[in-house]
């Protein structure tokens, strides 16, 4: 367990997560439920319990829509969404780790595609 | 009525309608859309971890400069919206990113969250009013099945954006009655279309917005009308059973109002 790390994502998120009650709304509401290795409710156990690094190399902060719903609907204010763009941003902050990179850009656009789109993507899976 | 307007982007490039339809409508409304003189990107997104300053500047600095004008700030794009008023919530009650931001800003009296930051579907409930609305009308798009897509970010997280009940909103549903035509009301109007994976992650886009169109379509809408570049962009492209017409709503205000 790395104590650092466990308390640069609780700091960064502003989440307690001893709040949370265990109820699994966060989860069952989650559109990207189906696509996640670890799911909103997990990652609030797993950040408790300082397991990090499996988070930081599961592909849920991938398929993380960054929705809100489980922010909105969690009955504790815990706040999941806040864990998992923590740890999000603990993966891309690190040297050479962005998940999208500039060279990827052109082979993905396509005529319709709005700024709003590609400014988006740089912004959650870049640094 | 004249309000200090923050278009975004998108607005300026592929989505263009938008825009240019809202700046029509308000004409006939009685409002004034002052766009402010300079303005950058918001960035889309809202940086939520509490480290991010730089990432927040350019929302406090077109905030700042609505509060120069004495003007609320008007937005029209759902992420822009969002990301504004979640900034300036910051700049109202975190008091480290209010004195972070203004230390790095210099301005000459620090900004803590003063200006009023409205959407436009907001300014036309509450500044215009639905009923001025219906008044202004000449061409009620009568018989019209619409779907409202809400989407996240006008209504999530509703502590802070205060657009709507996020479980049951009706702002939308209303619009599309004051403009004559009829309300349809589906499932997942509120739930995510997956706008953000849109460009790498197809699948998961195209299994959300599946569920969005075909339900839209069970309820017997003919149309579906959103607030957001992305959301249009993503339930347009990659639907992949069935397709409905996605219209950006001030098309259709500016429609009913003749002045398209
Ligand atoms: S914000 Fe992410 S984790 Fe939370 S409900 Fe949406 S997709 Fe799921
Ligand atoms: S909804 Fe809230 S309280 Fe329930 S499991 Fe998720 S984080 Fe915990």
């Amino acid at each position: 367990m790395d104590k650092f790390l466990q308390e640069q994502i609780l700091r960064m998120s502003g989440v307690n997560t001893r709040k949370c009650m265990k109820c699994g709304k966060c989860s069952g509401t989650c559109p990207a439920y189906d696509e996640m290795e670890y799911h909103p409710h997990q990652f609030v156990a797993m950040v408790e319990s300082g397991d990090i690094d499996a988070l930081m190399q599961s592909n849920s902060i991938w398929t993380c829509l960054s929705c809100f719903a489980c922010v909105e609907r969690c009955p504790r204010s815990v706040e999941p969404a806040n864990l998992i763009e923590a740890v999000r941003l603990a993966v891309i902050r690190q040297q050479n780790a962005n998940h999208l990179k500039a060279q990827e850009i052109p082979e993905n656009l396509e005529e319709k595609l709005p700024q709003q789109a590609i400014v988006s993507a740089f912004r959650k899976y870049s640094k | 009525m004249i309000l200090s307007y923050y278009p975004g982007c998108t607005l300026k490039t592929k989505a263009q309608d938008l825009d240019l339809y809202a700046r029509k409508s308000a004409e006939v409304l009685g409002v004034t859309m002052e766009e402010l003189e300079e303005w950058q990107c918001c960035g889309a997104v809202y940086p939520m971890a509490s480290d991010e300053i730089a990432t927040k500047l350019s929302a406090v600095r077109a905030l700042e400069n609505a509060k120069e004008k004495g003007q609320d700030l008007l937005t029209l794009c759902s992420a822009c919206h969002h990301v504004i008023k979640r900034v300036n919530h910051d700049m109202q009650t975190n008091a480290d990113m209010q004195m972070k931001v203004n230390n790095y800003l210099q301005l000459d009296e620090p900004y803590t969250g003063e200006t009023k930051v409205v959407h436009y579907l907001e300014m036309l409930r509450d500044l215009v009013g639905f009923d001025k609305i219906k008044e202004k009308v000449v061409n009620p798009l009568k018989g019209k099945k619409i779907a409202a897509y809400y989407g996240c970010l006008l209504l999530r997280p509703s502590d802070v954006l205060q657009f709507d009940n996020p479980e049951n909103p009706s702002i939308m549903e209303d619009f599309i009655r004051s403009i004559g035509a009829t309300p349809v009301e589906t499932p997942y109007r509120n739930e995510c279309c997956g706008g953000y994976v849109s460009m790498e992650n197809k699948k998961l886009a195209q299994k959300k917005v599946d569920l969005i169109i075909s339900s839209a379509m069970e309820k017997g809408a003919e149309m579906i009308i959103t607030a957001c570049p992305l959301c249009m962009y993503n339930l347009d492209a990659n639907s992949t059973e069935h397709k409905l017409p996605i219209v950006y709503f001030t098309e259709l205000l500016a429609e009913a109002l003749g002045v398209k």
